[in-house]
């Protein structure tokens, strides 16, 4: 049960870092709307993981269950989001969101 | 040991990570998203936490991942972005955004957890039972407030997500007075 402590919790803040910076990266390069969606999903695991990693260095649960409340906020994120996307797609016939430029200006 | 499963686990997520960026065709990007998850569950597992890790497989993996995959599946669009050149410098500009954010943060972290050092890990820290303790007592209405906002998307995915009722012919059977748009 007792796992010994050989890997530096800094070292998961940095995986956190930098899974937070591709997902960032994604989200401003892909076009398909998609493609954010799953970049915006990476940064939120990445959140997780930071958070899951001060939990650990503090010896604090708090932030195991902020992780619970930000997984759920996630799946009704992408519920919602896939929803509206179908409903765009049904008017548009795309989801590409350089097309979607219609409550641009 | 666990740092041989660490770094095997974190380039694993990292190289999926990447896919998921890059890759083209969306399906292909959203299955290397199961790979990060999955290895990202395993970092919550080795981190002490494997209730999270175990909700990470079933809610992530298995729930969200599948919501996309029927979404592209519905929408047929897994030959789209086809790359238009011009975006080269959106890209780089992207490119640097992100590379920024990691300068500025990591020496932040390291340097933020340098001189502490996690203890060992205790029984009590890991048992799913206290963290339910704890969920249901001191964040008992967090709780309801986000089984309250999942009930919320549940009803909004459907209503934006349902076939808008016929207009031109007046159909009986529409009887919805939402989004009568017109297109």
């Amino acid at each position: 049960m007792s796992l010994p402590n050989s890997v530096p919790v800094s070292w998961f803040l940095v995986l956190a870092a930098l899974l937070f910076a591709i997902g960032v990266a994604g989200a401003l390069t892909r076009r398909n709307g998609i493609g954010i969606f799953l970049s915006i999903e990476l940064m939120l695991n990445a959140a997780n993981v930071a958070l899951v990693g001060y939990s650990r260095l503090l010896g604090e649960r708090t932030g195991q269950i902020m992780v619970l409340f930000v997984m759920a906020v996630a799946a009704a994120e992408a519920a919602v989001g896939l929803g509206l996307f179908i409903a765009v797609y049904r008017q548009r016939r795309t989801i590409d969101v350089n097309r979607l430029n219609l409550m641009r200006w | 040991m666990e740092t041989a499963i660490f770094l095997i686990f974190a380039a694993l997520a990292l190289g999926s990570a990447l896919m998921v960026v890059t890759h083209k065709s969306p399906v292909y990007a959203t299955m290397s998203l199961v790979v990060t998850l999955f290895s990202l569950a395993v970092m919550f597992v080795l981190l002490g936490a494997p209730f999270i890790g175990a909700l990470q497989v079933l809610v992530y993996a298995g729930a969200i991942v599948v919501l996309f995959l029927f979404v592209l599946m519905l929408l047929n669009i897994s030959k789209e972005e086809h790359q238009q050149e011009g975006q080269t410098v959106h890209r780089w500009v992207a490119l640097l955004g992100a590379g920024a954010f990691v300068g500025l943060v990591v020496p932040l972290l390291y340097r933020a957890t340098q001189p502490r050092n996690a203890g060992a890990l205790t029984e009590q820290f890991v048992s799913i039972r206290e963290f339910a303790r704890d969920l249901f007592t001191r964040y008992l209405l967090q709780f309801e407030i986000v089984g309250l906002l999942l009930l919320v998307a549940v009803v909004a995915a459907t209503v934006v997500a349902r076939k808008p009722p016929a207009a031109p012919s007046g159909a009986p059977g529409a009887d919805s007075p939402v989004s009568e748009v017109e297109p």
